[in-house]
């Protein structure tokens, strides 16, 4: 197949900070770069920012290390050297490399896979009702749109992601009724030395119990939402401990939620790269410590070789663009930051899994795909009475994560419920032939580009 | 004893219980978890020739039709929804009616469709095609559904997770059950219906089965509303089915489902068992589906998969008595055409175990064939 011009040496999928700390590095060298991004903006979730002249007294509040996405921001802006391409939906990568879009192909001869995370969740009774978003999302609507998801909202699940949605919701106007963090807290102190060696992690931290203490949003550890309930829209959450008891319902028009962040990897999956399973069941790409995988001349930065937060994945950015530039000037120092907020991401991921307990919760009718409207009775009949022993198969049988989402909201629920969550089951739930839908126009005439 | 739970195991499964067996089906991995669960459901008579796989395709039909009736249907989405072959050129046209004269002769219904009334079948089908032809017992089934619910229908005791690593014998040289990774398991009848793998199966009795995989992939699309109302394929397919190239071919078939996605398939190409994406297989599958109904162009695909059918160099499978180890039966190598054959794989399996006269004639699909041609 041919691929028209130009061929760049390196393109860039995902214009998150990840991405952009890697065009305006491998730029800056020299290199031809194009930038790649599904969206309109520059920014991915961290710097998500509204549309030009939509603002609020409290934006600048959500706006951490806004300095660093300036800096990033100007150096791309200002290189002769980058062809930044938004609204570009980059479907598959092909060896050597063609990287596919819905606007056709794009030669070149690195790519960089920035593409970032998406976020999990499971399923429990009522989790389908208006009223109940993703904690990412909802941070997302904030910082891009503005909109609040309520005005009376609980925040719960687990991870670090929490704090900056409970701090948000709250600035930004709305009365956060509690933070409920599923794992308890005490086993970070099993962990001093990774949290001393990132300082600037532990004041942020210190950041938020300060703010919550000030805002009266209470904060509670050891509790998941075991049930959201209302008629047609949300109107309370049931909390408990993962056995059930300290059951409390609480009245509120908006639930943020989110066990956590997968990387969002399925490009180079359905290319080859060798993948690893972490601690907390999420598959990332294998990186080396230049970020190749292990397919030569790919690199994977940021979110997608493991979660590990804005500063990595700047930094992993900035590693894969030198390392393409062949220039190793400032390399060790970077690659020494990098491991040393790695050790503490790896920290954070042990301390956040997913309590088991939530299957515990679910009803035959909770729906577990809501794409495909699956209930968890489905999945056990299919599991216990018709031979499906694993994902795929339980997925051939009741359908579920088939539709829209490809399995991205409940195939970790799916990987738990049909095989027991084994490393093959969790890897199939991080599979996806195509990273995004392709229009059959698109896949027909795939060759061209049109822009 | 069967070796496999795809859907021919199923279907032998099934009808050796009916004929008063007890069944056990063994399986290294999950039910439908090979071919039979990445395949397409086409019931198809249409796009086979005259000849021993049209007869068992035409029984198997019937067995369908009486399944459904029984009121399994449902469980795994049956669908008489009937075939409809388009010609794009007249001499397309004209070989397919020649073609489909053939067939008539042999029992299939097809009625001839000019040009003008192709819309009345479908109405979004792209202008310009020079006619087709209506295939009415065509049908179409969910293929991992049918595995499954025919497996739980036949009432079989089922070993998943257990690879089957050697065969039992007994003094006089006849089967006795199969060593699995999970212990022995006796047996009087071994079925091998192990797909793909049927030829490793066979080699643990010393005979020789040359099962090769064909690839295919499928494309499938967003949901939607029921656009598409029956099997609609160029009538460039049944030379593509026919063929024994290894080289890539590809003419789609498009059809509707119940649950909403359209699903376009499926290309050919002999490559082993590489899983690597082929975008040129993909192309072209996007290209011929766009081409019969413009409407799609705009259509998002969601994903695609791909399957090795297990295919064998003339075309027919290997359905009968081992020709070494008495007691040790095969029915594999079913290529593209696993989900329509096998009921009546599975009844007449069922027949030659009871030792009756079956409803098809068996010898076309002796097993034993390939170490003839080898010897002669
Ligand atoms: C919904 C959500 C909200 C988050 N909010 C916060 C927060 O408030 N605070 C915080 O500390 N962390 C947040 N995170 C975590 C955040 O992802 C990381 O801190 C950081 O932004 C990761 O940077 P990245 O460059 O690796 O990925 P991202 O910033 O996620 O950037 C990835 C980019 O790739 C693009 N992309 C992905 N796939 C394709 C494709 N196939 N074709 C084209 N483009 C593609 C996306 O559009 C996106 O712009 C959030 C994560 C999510 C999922
Ligand atoms: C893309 C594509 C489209 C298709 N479309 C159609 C169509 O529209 N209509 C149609 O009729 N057919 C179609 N087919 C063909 C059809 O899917 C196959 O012919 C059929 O599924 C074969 O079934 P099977 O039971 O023989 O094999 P399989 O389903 O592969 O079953 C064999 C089973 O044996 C098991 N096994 C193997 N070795 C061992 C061992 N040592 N021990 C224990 N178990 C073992 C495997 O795990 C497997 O589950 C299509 C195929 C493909 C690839």
């Amino acid at each position: 197949m041919s691929v028209t011009d130009p061929h760049f040496d390196v393109a860039v999928i995902g214009a998150g900070p990840a991405g952009m700390s890697a065009a305006a590095t491998a730029a800056g060298h020299g290199l031809r770069v194009v930038l790649i991004d599904s969206g309109r903006q520059l920014g991915g979730q961290y710097f998500r920012h509204p549309a030009p002249g939509l603002t609020a007294p409290w934006l600048s509040k959500l706006r951490h290390g806004w300095s660093h996405f300036e800096q990033l921001a100007a150096r791309i802006e200002a290189s002769l050297r980058i062809d930044v391409l938004f609204e570009h939906q980059v479907w598959a990568i092909e060896p050597g490399f063609t990287v596919r879009t819905d606007r056709g192909p794009i030669a070149a001869a690195n790519v960089v896979l920035a593409t970032g995370s998406y976020e999990r969740v499971v399923p429990f009774p009522g989790w389908d009702l208006p009223g109940v978003v993703t904690a990412g999302g909802a941070q997302a609507l904030l910082k891009g749109n503005l909109v609040l998801p309520g005005q009376r909202v609980v925040v719960a699940g687990t991870g670090p992601l929490l704090l900056p949605v409970a701090a948000g919701l709250s600035v930004a106007g709305a009365k956060v009724l509690g933070l409920f963090e599923a794992n308890p807290l005490r086993g970070y102190a099993k962990h001093p030395i990774p949290l001393l060696t990132n300082p600037s992690k532990l004041l942020e931290a210190a950041d938020y119990a300060r703010r919550f203490v000030g805002n009266r949003v209470p904060v509670r550890s050891g509790f998941i939402v075991i049930e959201a309930q209302g008629a047609d829209s949300l109107e309370a959450v049931v909390v408990a401990r993962p056995d059930g008891t300290g059951r409390r319902r609480i009245p509120c028009d908006a639930l943020a939620i989110g066990y956590g962040l997968a990387p969002q990897i399925d490009l180079g999956l359905t290319l080859g790269c060798d993948h690893t399973l972490l601690a907390d069941g999420t598959v990332a790409l294998r990186v080396d410590t230049d970020q190749r995988t292990s397919i030569p001349d790919f690199y994977a930065v940021g979110e997608t070789a493991g979660i590990a937060g804005v500063q990595t994945s700047i930094a992993e950015g900035a590693i894969a663009g030198l390392v393409i530039a062949g220039d190793r000037t400032g390399l060790k120092a970077l690659r020494r930051r990098r491991d040393r907020q790695r050790t503490l991401a790896d920290v954070i991921r042990t301390q956040h899994p997913i309590p088991p307990a939530w299957r515990d919760h679910l009803t035959p009718d909770t729906v577990v795909c809501r794409c495909e409207e699956v209930p968890a009775g489905a999945i056990t009949e299919a599991v216990e009475h018709l031979g499906a022993t694993d994902t795929r198969t339980v997925k051939l049988l009741t359908r579920a994560g088939m539709g829209w989402c490809q399995g991205r909201v409940c195939g970790y629920a799916i990987a738990c419920l049909a095989g027991g969550g084994t490393p093959t089951d969790l890897l199939a739930a991080a599979k996806r032939p195509l990273a995004r839908p392709v229009p059959l126009g698109v896949l027909a005439g795939q060759d061209q580009r049109n822009n | 004893m069967v070796i496999g739970a795809g859907v021919i195991g199923a279907a032998c499964a099934l009808y050796a219980a009916r004929a008063g067996f007890t069944v056990t089906v063994v399986d290294s991995g999950p039910v439908a978890g090979g071919t039979s669960g990445a395949g397409e459901g086409n019931l198809l008579v249409s796009d086979k020739e005259p000849g021993p796989e049209l007869e068992l395709a035409m029984r198997s039909q019937e067995l369908w039709r009486l399944l459904a009736a029984e009121g399994l249907g449902e469980g795994f989405e049956y669908e008489a929804k009937g075939g409809l072959v388009v010609a794009a050129t007249a001499s397309d046209f004209s070989a397919l009616r020649a073609f489909a004269a053939a067939q008539e002769a042999a029992g299939v219904i097809a009625d001839e469709v000019a040009a003008d009334s192709l819309a009345e079948f479908e109405p979004y089908l792209a202008q310009g095609f020079a006619g087709g032809f209506w295939y009415p017992q065509d049908a179409q089934v969910m293929p991992a559904l049918a595995t499954a619910r025919m497996l739980q229908a036949s009432g079989a005791e089922l070993f998943l997770g257990s690879a089957v690593t050697g065969l039992l014998t007994s003094g006089d040289g006849a089967v006795r059950g199969v060593r699995t990774t999970r212990g022995e398991i006796p047996a009087r009848y071994v079925v091998n219906a192990a797909g793909l793998w049927s030829a490793a199966i066979a080699a643990m009795a010393g005979s020789a089965l040359p099962v090769q995989p064909r690839r295919g992939f499928v494309l499938v699309t967003e949901p939607l509303p029921a656009l598409i109302r029956h099997k609609v394929y160029s009538a460039a397919y049944v030379s593509d089915v026919a063929s024994s190239d290894a080289a890539l071919q590809s003419s789609a078939v498009v059809e509707g489902t119940p649950s909403g996605p359209v699903l376009i398939g499926a290309s050919r190409e002999r490559v082993g068992l590489d899983r690597t994406p082929s975008y040129e297989a993909l192309q072209r599958l996007a290209a011929q589906a766009v081409e019969m109904f413009p409407f799609l162009e705009r259509i998002d695909v969601q994903r695609y998969y791909c399957g090795f059918r297990p295919y064998l160099p003339d075309h027919l499978p290997a359905i009968g008595p081992d020709a070494r180890i008495a007691g040790l039966f095969h029915a594999c190598g079913h290529e593209g055409a696993g989900i329509g054959l096998a009921p009546a794989t599975g009844e007449l399996i069922a027949a030659l175990l009871v030792g009756e006269k079956p409803q098809v004639d068996a010898e076309p699909f002796r097993p034993a064939r390939f170490e003839e041609v080898e010897a002669a």
